[in-house]
Parts: structure tokens; C-alpha cells; sequence
């Protein structure tokens, strides 16, 4: 019974993950300016850490925390650079 | 799977929790695409990342912690960290946006030159 | 002691996100931790942060426990916008500027992350000379109200700890 809710949750999760994975690529194609990419970019990277996380879940197995917290990082990191590239520019004075 | 080895009791609301999380995060994502302007678009990703996260780590607390019968609670790592630079990377990245207006004279944000304290009608 | 743990509070923290990441307290993460710890306030002496002085300690959990109520709050009204715009006509978005009496920086960053971690309202830029802030609001019914909202909800409770 438990297996069967949580194994159609995980799943239902996942689809609505891969889904909004979806809408934030297409808006990262139309732009239409580059802030908008960037925006999208970031969301994109937001959702693939929430979708690492249901597959740890789902597969009962915590080594799935490490990647989604190197995704966070790489997110932080990664949308700093490109707004910071956008106001100025340049990435490093 | 070793779900099946879970009680009833923290199926359902790590369920819950999941479902709840997943659906904000595809709410923030189809607002991303449905809004109409880009000062707009940039509140949409916030349902996401601050109730989204927040309930998809709460389930994968318990989950791991009912499973595991010890805390888990290494998934507070990650919500301390996006709580610190989430804010981080929406105020630069808006700051941006608005200094890139700004500069083309876009009629959407408030003009820089002559500075005024009433917000644009 | 002063001498040997700069920072004693930052020094725990990093312990405490170490044995997080480990997951156990054996004496052996518990000793890398505390080399960890120890090497990292010493760092932090080479880049002094502002000095902060924190006062009534014990509003912060209320303040905690607002944020979480307004972060629930405003993501139902968020997700409301975006699921059903119905009368897209009568909603408008725009910008806000603030004027704040705040000025700790640590105040003012806290500011920042509670109003842009909210859904509905980002912060995009402070004005140091005129100590104004400017805001984008997604749904924007009249300035004044969110003038006030900001300034009695936030920049007060904020003021009591920080100032």
C-alpha cells in the first residue's frame, strides 16, 4: 500500500520536475532578452536539483544529496557570473 | 525500491510533501513562460525555490530518516544554502536587468537622470 | 581565548555545517571539523566583516516564524496570479521606492533576502546617498500600502535587532 502511494508520488513528482524542466527551456530559447535566458537558466538548474533529490527517494539512497548540492553550488555560482557579466560586461575586474 | 518498507504513516505525508513541492515548482515554471514582462517573469521562479525546495527536503528528511531510523539531516545543508544565496542571485540579476534598461532608456523602469522619488505611473 | 578563536560563533557554525555534511559524530569529524573551524575564523581575521551588535535576541524566532507565515502566504497569492490571470486587466506590476531609516548593513541585508525570498515582491536596488530602496511588486494595488506594509511589517522589527 505505502510502496504503491509513494511509488506513484515519486513518479507524478518527477513528471511535474521534468515538465517545469520543459517550460523553463523554452523560455530560455524565446528570450527574449538575455536577463530572461539567465532567469531561465537559473530555474532550470533549481529544477534539476529538486528532481535529483526525488530520485534519491526514489531509489532509497542518499548519494544522490551530494550531486544536488554540487547542482545548487554550480547554480549560485554560475547565475552570479552571468548577471554580474551582464551589468558589466565583464565577469572578473 | 525500499520504499515498501515504509510505514503508512510517513508515506502520506512525505507524498504530500513531495506532490506539493514538485507543484510549486512547475507553477513557478509555467508562470516563467506565461507572464508578460521580464520584471514580471522574475517573481514566478521565487514559488520554486523558497516553498518548493523547502517541502521537497522536508520529504526527503523524513523519508530517509523513517527508513534509516536515525536523523538524517544533511538535506539542511541545502536549505541553509539556498536560503543565503537565492536572494543573492534574484537581487543581481534584477539589478542588471533594471542598469541594462536603464541605460537603453527602456519606458518600463524608472528613469535615471532626473531622480524621482514618485514611482512611475 | 580571543587570541585563539576569533570569531567563536563563526567558528561553531562551520563545526556544525561540517558534522551536517559527515553525518556522524565520530572523534575523527569531529577533529577535522574543529582543524576546519579553527582555520576558517583565522581566515576570516584577514577580511574583518562591520562590526555587528545584536540586541532583544529573542524577537528573532517571532521574526522567523513572520517570515515563514508571509512566504506561505504570498506563494498561494503568487501561484494564484499565474494559475487563473482572469482579470489580467486590473492587475499592475510596478516599482516602489522606499525610503528606510535603517542603516546597519547586516539589517538592510536581511531586508533584502526577506523581501526578495518572498514571492510577489524583489528588492533591485538601494541608493546609499538618498537611503532609498527600489522595489518591483507583482501585484501592485496602491504604493502607499506597500510603503507601509515594508516599513511597519519589516523595517521596524528589523530596526529592534539590528540598531
Amino acid at each position: 500500500m505505502s510502496a504503491a502511494l509513494l511509488g506513484w508520488s515519486v513518479f507524478l513528482a518527477q513528471l511535474m520536475l521534468v515538465a517545469a524542466m520543459g517550460c523553463a527551456a523554452v523560455r530560455m530559447l524565446r528570450g527574449p532578452r538575455a536577463q530572461d535566458r539567465v532567469l531561465a537558466l537559473d530555474t532550470i538548474y533549481v529544477n534539476a536539483m529538486l528532481l535529483l533529490l526525488v530520485f534519491g527517494i526514489r531509489t532509497g539512497s542518499t548519494h544522490y544529496f551530494e550531486a544536488a548540492l554540487i547542482i545548487a553550488l554550480l547554480g549560485f555560482v554560475a547565475t552570479s557570473a552571468l548577471a554580474k557579466f551582464l551589468m558589466r560586461g565583464e565577469v572578473i575586474e | 525500491m525500499q520504499a515498501a518498507e515504509l510505514p503508512l504513516w510517513a508515506a502520506v505525508p512525505v507524498s504530500v510533501l513531495l506532490l506539493l513541492g514538485a507543484g510549486l515548482a512547475l507553477v513557478g515554471s509555467v508562470g516563467l513562460l506565461r507572464l508578460r514582462s521580464f520584471y514580471d517573469r522574475i517573481h514566478a521562479p521565487t514559488l520554486g525555490t523558497t516553498l518548493g525546495i523547502g517541502s521537497i527536503l522536508l520529504a526527503s528528511m523524513l523519508f530517509f530518516s523513517v527508513l534509516q531510523t536515525r536523523l538524517v539531516l544533511h538535506e539542511v545543508l541545502i536549505g541553509i544554502f539556498m536560503v543565503v544565496t537565492t536572494p543573492v542571485t534574484f537581487i543581481l540579476l534584477s539589478r542588471a536587468a533594471f542598469y541594462r534598461d536603464q541605460q537603453e532608456g527602456n519606458p518600463e523602469v524608472p528613469a535615471l537622470p532626473p531622480r524621482q522619488d514618485a514611482p512611475e505611473p | 581565548m580571543a587570541r585563539l578563536i576569533p570569531y567563536p560563533l563563526f567558528a561553531l557554525a562551520l563545526l556544525a555545517l561540517w558534522l551536517l555534511l559527515a553525518g556522524s559524530l565520530t572523534p575523527g569529524t569531529l577533529l577535522l571539523g574543529g582543524a576546519l573551524a579553527l582555520g576558517g575564523s583565522w581566515a576570516l581575521v584577514a577580511l574583518p566583516p562591520p562590526e555587528a551588535r545584536l540586541h532583544r535576541l529573542g524577537a528573532v524566532p517571532g521574526l522567523l516564524w513572520m517570515v515563514l507565515v508571509e512566504v506561505v502566504r504570498s506563494n498561494h497569492a503568487v501561484a494564484k496570479i499565474i494559475l487563473w490571470p482572469g482579470q489580467a486587466g486590473t492587475r499592475r506590476s510596478g516599482f516602489v521606492r522606499i525610503p528606510l531609516d535603517m542603516r546597519s548593513p547586516y539589517g538592510l541585508a536581511a531586508l533584502a533576502c526577506i523581501l526578495t525570498a518572498t514571492p510577489g515582491t524583489v528588492w533591485v536596488e538601494y541608493d546609499r546617498a538618498e537611503s532609498t530602496v527600489l522595489l518591483h511588486v507583482l501585484d501592485l494595488v496602491d504604493e502607499e500600502t506597500w510603503v507601509r506594509t515594508v516599513k511597519d511589517n519589516w523595517e521596524r522589527r528589523l530596526m529592534a535587532i539590528f540598531e
